[in-house]
């Protein structure tokens, strides 16, 4: 290690110390508040310190809601958006192994084709193209329904391309063996492929659960009826509905049990984590 | 493109496997970016079926390039998006170098700047909202104490300053992460020998560590832009709404609007193929990188 002066070494925690502290304040200040009665929140500066009210205003938000603004409790939310989440996860990573397994293992006319039609929903995100996406999904009748919210958005580019490199990567033996021992490819898939790439699955799986957790135009697109409603984009619903200033402490709670589940999967799959997104991240 | 030497023979097994991702693609990727084009040249009929809608050429695009709301939300993408690359960029590179000097602590420190990633941008928004909240919220108390008067409600430019902080702050730990495997990919002993040839910290950075990281920064550059153009619509959708006076309203923010609130198919469309365009020369750029970094 080149010079290892001590006042640097200090400098650079102080610099850390005082950078994480900024990174972690919002969501502090969101803990914080939502410990509050809605008292505090009308006069001077919002609370640094905890309040008493914590208990209280977790209960109201998750088994009631707030009704009048048409926001259901969030209880029914947070298993929206866990549904949602999952199906989306476990569609897009199933659809995409089985895709990259056809593209490497087997020689196909129309190879190539498919394969750029695949290519191509990486260059056409949700956001580009809103209405018609909109009109598409009307048509079926999936409007206010998991399907509506899932389905759409399974189809993945980044998957597919992840599982093609790791297959690449598989010793041609294995294949060789498999077929001199007589096993089909369907066989071959599942019992020696789809266990050499589990840690692969994982790593995208965690990546794919936030994306799909943290939707927020979609939902807000084809979700007219509450009972629909994912907790993220409900949070919206929460501080635009009335013209009065947001319940913050309300608000607050509800923030804070939206990000739970994503940031709790990225602290406890940390490695997962970062395997996932330095990899797909093409 | 390759495929395995050997291969498995099965004449339906391949497309019954692609199956359900190409059709999936097709219904709900290529079928109505298909229909934006087709949209984008027409101008719709009424709601009652008595004027068809009729084919306008480029009338829709020349109309749009006309609207002074669509140049200034042209501007506005353009700030919005250089604000929030430069921004996380900066503060993740300031952080990656400090973490990469760490032995012990580095694990901790990197926990502790990663998390941040899991959190929605519309939810990043609504945080960074409450506290420039000008009534009670902690930063326009200490402005207010140095003189500023900030109002995001009223002031445009507070309401940008706002929205790339928002946007930022949740893309730091992405930045963050990449920076810090790039430095840790640099030979220990081209930083040494520049330290015996008696180049200063400062120099040995500038001159050694920067340059060899460009690769990273340039890559993250494209996805930091792609990230500000198409992934902040939580962040602007919750808070400002696009205002005050349309300071905030970037084009993804537009294309929503003017689609679903103003009902406006034509032009929605018509912005949607420029969008499209956007996002393919961006792709592309980032996938011919990729290729040259992969040989690098």
């Amino acid at each position: 290690m080149v010079d290892n002066n001590r006042w640097g070494n200090f400098f650079a925690h102080v610099i850390l110390i005082v950078g994480v502290a900024i990174v972690v304040f919002p969501v502090y200040v969101a803990i914080i508040a939502s410990t509050h009665p809605p008292g505090t929140f009308v006069r001077g500066v919002m609370p640094l310190l905890p309040g008493p009210n914590a208990w209280e205003n977790y209960r109201t938000v998750i088994t009631e809601g707030r009704s009048r603004a048409g926001t259901p409790p969030i209880g029914g939310m947070m298993w929206n958006s866990f549904i949602m989440a999952m199906a989306i996860t476990i569609g897009k990573l199933s659809i995409s192994i089985i895709s990259a397994f056809a593209i490497v293992y087997f020689r196909f006319p129309g190879r190539i084709f498919f394969f750029w039609i695949i290519f191509m929903t990486l260059m056409l995100p949700v956001e580009v193209r809103i209405v018609p996406t909109f009109q598409v999904v009307a048509d079926f009748g999936m409007l206010n329904s998991f399907a509506g919210l899932s389905i759409p958005l399974i189809a993945s580019a980044t998957a597919t391309f992840l599982f093609r490199q790791f297959f690449m990567t598989v010793p041609e033996e294995l294949m060789e063996a498999a077929r001199v021992d007589g096993a089909g490819p369907m066989k071959f898939f599942k019992d020696i492929l789809l266990p050499l790439s589990i840690t692969n699955i994982a790593a995208l799986f965690v990546i794919m659960f936030i994306y799909g957790w943290n939707q927020y135009l979609w939902p807000l697109l084809i979700t007219t009826d509450p009972e629909y409603y994912t907790i993220v984009m409900g949070i919206q619903r929460m501080v635009t509905g009335g013209d009065s200033e947001p319940l913050w402490h309300l608000v607050m709670a509800t923030v804070v049990l939206a990000a739970l589940p994503p940031v709790l999967v990225i602290l406890f799959m940390q490695r997962l984590f970062v395997k996932g997104l330095t990899e797909t991240e093409k | 493109m390759q495929t395995k030497r050997m291969t498995f023979s099965s004449k339906w097994l391949p497309y019954a496997l692609l199956a359900p991702q190409v059709i999936i693609t097709l219904i709900f990727f290529i079928w109505p970016s298909y229909n934006a084009l087709i949209q984008s040249v027409y101008r719709q009929g009424d709601a009652f079926g008595i004027r068809p809608p009729t084919f306008v050429w480029f009338q829709n695009f020349q109309a749009l390039f006309r609207d002074d709301l669509y140049l200034n939300s042209l501007k506005t993408t353009f700030i919005f998006s250089v604000g929030t690359t430069i921004l996380s960029m900066g503060v993740a590179l300031l952080f990656a170098v400090m973490v990469n000097r760490m032995i012990r602590s580095r694990d901790s420190y990197t926990t502790f700047l990663v998390w941040p990633y899991a959190i929605a941008p519309a939810i990043a928004g609504v945080l960074w909202w409450f506290i420039f909240n000008p009534t009670l919220g902690i930063m326009p108390y200490i402005l207010d104490m140095v003189g500023y008067d900030w109002n995001h409600r009223r002031n445009g430019n507070d309401a940008m300053i706002m929205v790339i902080i928002a946007s930022a702050w949740r893309q730091i730990s992405y930045n963050f992460l990449f920076f810090l495997a790039g430095l840790q990919s640099i030979p220990q002993s081209l930083i040494e020998a520049a330290a015996i040839d008696g180049a200063s910290r400062m120099k040995r950075f500038w001159t050694i560590v920067f340059p060899l990281l460009s690769p990273i920064t340039f890559f993250l550059m494209v996805v930091n832009i792609v990230y500000a153009m198409f992934d902040t619509f939580g962040v602007i959708h919750a808070t400002t709404e696009g205002g005050p006076s349309q300071a905030t309203t970037i084009l993804v923010y537009k294309v929503y609007r003017d689609g679903f609130v103003n009902l406006n198919f034509g032009s929605s469309a018509a912005q949607s193929v420029i969008l499209m365009g956007i996002v393919i020369v961006l792709t592309v750029i980032q996938f011919r990188y990729i290729e040259r970094r992969v040989n690098y």
